[in-house]
């Protein structure tokens, strides 16, 4: 636990460093493409101190200056399976972007969808020693957590404390400085699996960056497609990517909930490719101009070339209609839905007060994926589109880089986690003195 | 695994966007700002250095170099627009123009950027009689000095003879013999040229004396003594000359102090003034006073 508490601080310390610098790049590692935002941060435009949002929502403060997007290779699932062909991917994104921004960046935020992810709530007590909450008193009840068994081989990507309470009085965002006896936390903890991450990590040193932060694309993207009310109120935000369909829970403007499931787009055109018995190209070039999943009377009719490089004529001037094309891709998007609600009803969604759902991700421009999604999720379901953020290119707008999107809100307002409270002096190990004198003679 | 064994690359991979790591490390590096500055300007800078000094190594073209950018220097300074041909002086009577014309030995026609203006001036100003001087090249080629004289107001009497010396006490010819100025006062004594203010002053309260008044003596370089005919002396204190001189004149006006037969006025103490009757008068006095009182 010590440990990746260390390494987060580090990466938020060389976060500080990026701002500091002024640019820093965002990278969103999705299985269908790589993303490259270059921000410029101008140190105006901070979150008010109440917590409420400014004008421009408080995005006033940065400006993306480059923006190049790039077909991912060597990803699947949202998980790195071929270093040598992600590490080229990310060059490409990042040296065009760079090329845009005309300045050289060092710094790069990642976020990446699978990995698994696996959401954990923790709660704690403690009695105050004072009558005052302050800093340490939160740190030592953050500490307080019992942290369950979550098995080897994973690692802790995001702790957050969600609420707070304070005797009998819960829903504080901010307890310090009231006064009370007791001081009890909600704390939301993901997990993923620590091979991929450390591929991720691995991958953006093998391209002369350095990183400052890692996020999940489940909490990115929520970040960026839900509204303000709908953070507050409760709601899932269903990022539909190519390899991996990840899924984020809302509450009261804290994530509570993240799970992804292992299929997207590129599993739909895997089906078209096979159903039709054309290259995956042509099959994702038709499933993205003339896909649906509704079909209608008109869609017996309009035929579709599907073509073919094989050099037979006949084979390479087969058409299927609409309303085929159609049946082949419904009954996927049905499954994808289904797991999606599966999760949803695992996490005890209903109980929400507000049931909003929006779905965002490449995949989620299917036509009538609205309709669909309403059917399966329920009523209120909505397609959502990143927020405006300055200086995006219009290319760069679309619901596919909403993680992107999001994860450079992130950077600009960064939620507070775990490691962002000193850590209570008893809980440091026992050898920190010889690791004091160690630093001691390491240094001088 | 096919692609890592085949030995040629695949036509395919040619179309591929992604930039080698050499090629992605030169960007990042021509991004860096010093990097780029160094190209920009360092680069053409060491080239233009180096190609100077490849070009200044060998003797002959250094040679070359400097004759050539004699003789560019010459033609312009030769040009007939830079060129003067007359020296004119104005202010001056003709001995001092002749003085001046002395020190300032220039063959003309000379260009005027061989000329140095402040030294001819200062040279000028070196001479006694200037008081100030101005040069400057008019249009036309003309070197124009305009003097100013100094006008003398003292004789100043030495062991070297008669001179001349202005209000300052500055020196401004020798004399020949004082009936040449009749009119200026005249002092004496040693380093009487150093308080000339005070002499002109001095000279200036005495006019009611008129021309009784002989001249000033500086007596051990610290007082002065009015000099009368008849043998007559004022001796003035070393502070605050001018009243004590008006102080006497009051009273010779009053009483016909001066008139009397009297040899010396000395106010060198204020509070006491003491007047030394000539040994003529201190006879008649004696005598006169046993004439009346047989003795008392």
């Amino acid at each position: 636990m010590t440990d990746l508490y260390q390494s987060q601080r580090a990466m938020r310390q060389m976060r500080r460093q990026a701002m500091q610098r002024g640019v820093v790049a965002i990278l969103d590692i999705g299985s269908s493409k790589i993303a490259c935002l270059i921000l410029r941060f101008d140190g105006t435009g901070r979150l008010s101190e109440d917590n409420s949002i400014g004008s421009l929502a408080g995005q006033s403060g940065f400006r993306v200056i480059g923006a190049a997007t790039t077909r991912s290779r060597g990803v699947q699932f949202g998980e790195i399976i071929a270093m040598q062909e992600t590490e080229r991917a990310v060059r490409t994104a990042v040296q065009a972007a760079q090329k845009m921004a005309g300045v050289r960046v060092d710094h790069v935020i990642a976020s990446f969808s699978g990995a698994n992810p696996r959401s954990y709530g923790l709660d704690a007590q403690i009695e105050l020693e004072g009558q005052e909450v302050s800093e340490t008193e939160i740190a030592r009840v953050l500490a307080a957590c019992e942290v369950p068994e979550y098995g080897p081989g994973r690692e802790v990507l995001h702790a957050q404390p969600v609420n707070f309470a304070l005797d009998n009085r819960s829903g504080l965002e901010d307890p310090r400085g009231q006064l009370g006896q007791s001081l009890a936390v909600d704390m939301h903890m993901l997990t993923v699996d620590a091979a991929t991450v450390q591929n991720v990590v691995r991958c953006i040193q093998r391209c002369d960056l350095e990183l400052a932060g890692i996020a999940s694309s489940a909490y990115a993207s929520a970040y960026a497609a839900l509204v303000e009310d709908e953070q507050e109120l409760g709601a899932a935000c269903i990022d539909m990517g190519g390899g991996s369909t990840s899924i984020s829970v809302f509450m009261k403007k804290h994530m509570i909930y993240a799970d992804a499931v292992r299929m997207g787009g590129d599993h739909i055109t895997s089906d078209i490719s096979m159903g039709l018995g054309i290259p995956t190209a042509n099959a994702e070039r038709i499933k993205t101009f003339c896909g649906g999943v509704h079909a209608t009377g008109a869609d017996d009719r309009d035929m579709i070339d599907i073509g073919g490089d094989t050099g037979d004529w006949e084979h390479d001037r087969r058409t299927v209609s609409r309303a085929e094309l159609i049946g082949i891709m419904r009954p996927r998007v049905e499954e994808i839905l289904e797991e999606v609600r599966c999760r949803l009803d695992a996490a005890g969604f209903e109980y929400l007060p507000s049931q909003q759902i929006v779905l965002t991700g490449g995949s989620s421009q299917i036509l009538g994926l609205d309709g669909l999604a309403s059917r399966v999720l329920g009523q209120q379901v909505r397609l959502g589109r990143p927020l405006r953020v300055h200086g995006l290119p219009q290319s760069a707008t679309g619901p596919g880089f909403s993680s992107a999107v999001g994860l450079s809100l992130f950077a600009a307002n960064p939620q507070d986690e775990w490691w962002d409270f000193e850590m209570p002096v008893d809980r440091y190990p026992a050898r920190s003195l010889s690791r004091a004198v160690r630093w001691f003679r390491d240094n001088w | 695994m096919r692609a890592l064994k085949s030995s040629g690359r695949v036509k395919e991979n040619r179309a591929d966007p992604a930039p080698s790591r050499l090629r992605y490390r030169i960007q990042r590096w021509m991004l860096t700002p010093g990097i780029r500055f160094g190209l920009k300007f360092g680069v053409p800078l060491c080239l233009l250095t180096a190609g100077g000094l490849a070009f200044l190594a060998d003797e002959a073209r250094r040679d070359m170099v400097i004759s050539t950018a004699q003789s560019i220097r010459m033609s312009i300074e030769q040009r007939p627009e830079f060129m003067v041909n007359v020296l004119a002086i104005d202010g001056v009577g003709s001995s001092v123009a002749q003085d001046v014309r002395e020190v300032v030995p220039i063959d003309f026609p000379i260009s005027s950027f061989d000329l140095d203006l402040a030294q001819i001036r200062e040279e000028i100003e070196g001479l006694d009689p200037v008081k100030s001087a101005d040069v400057r090249i008019r249009p036309g080629g003309v070197l124009q000095i305009d003097v100013k004289e100094r006008s003398p107001a003292l004789i100043w009497r030495s062991h070297e003879g008669l001179a001349l010396l202005d209000e300052t006490g500055a020196h401004v010819a020798e004399l020949g013999q004082r009936a040449m100025h009749p009119d200026l006062p005249l002092i004496a004594g040693e380093a009487a040229d150093l308080v000339a203010e005070e002499a002109l002053q001095l000279v200036a309260a005495a006019r009611p004396l008129g021309d009784r008044m002989r001249g000033l003596v500086r007596i051990g370089e610290r007082r002065w003594d009015v000099v009368l005919d008849r043998g007559q002396r004022i001796m003035l204190p070393v502070k605050d000359p001018v009243p004590a001189l008006e102080r006497v004149i009051v009273v010779s006006e009053v009483q016909d102090l001066l008139e009397r037969d009297v040899a010396a006025v000395d106010m060198r103490l204020g509070q006491r003034p003491t007047v030394r009757m000539t040994k003529n008068a201190v006879e008649s006095w004696w005598r006169i006073r046993e004439l009346n009182g047989g003795g008392l």
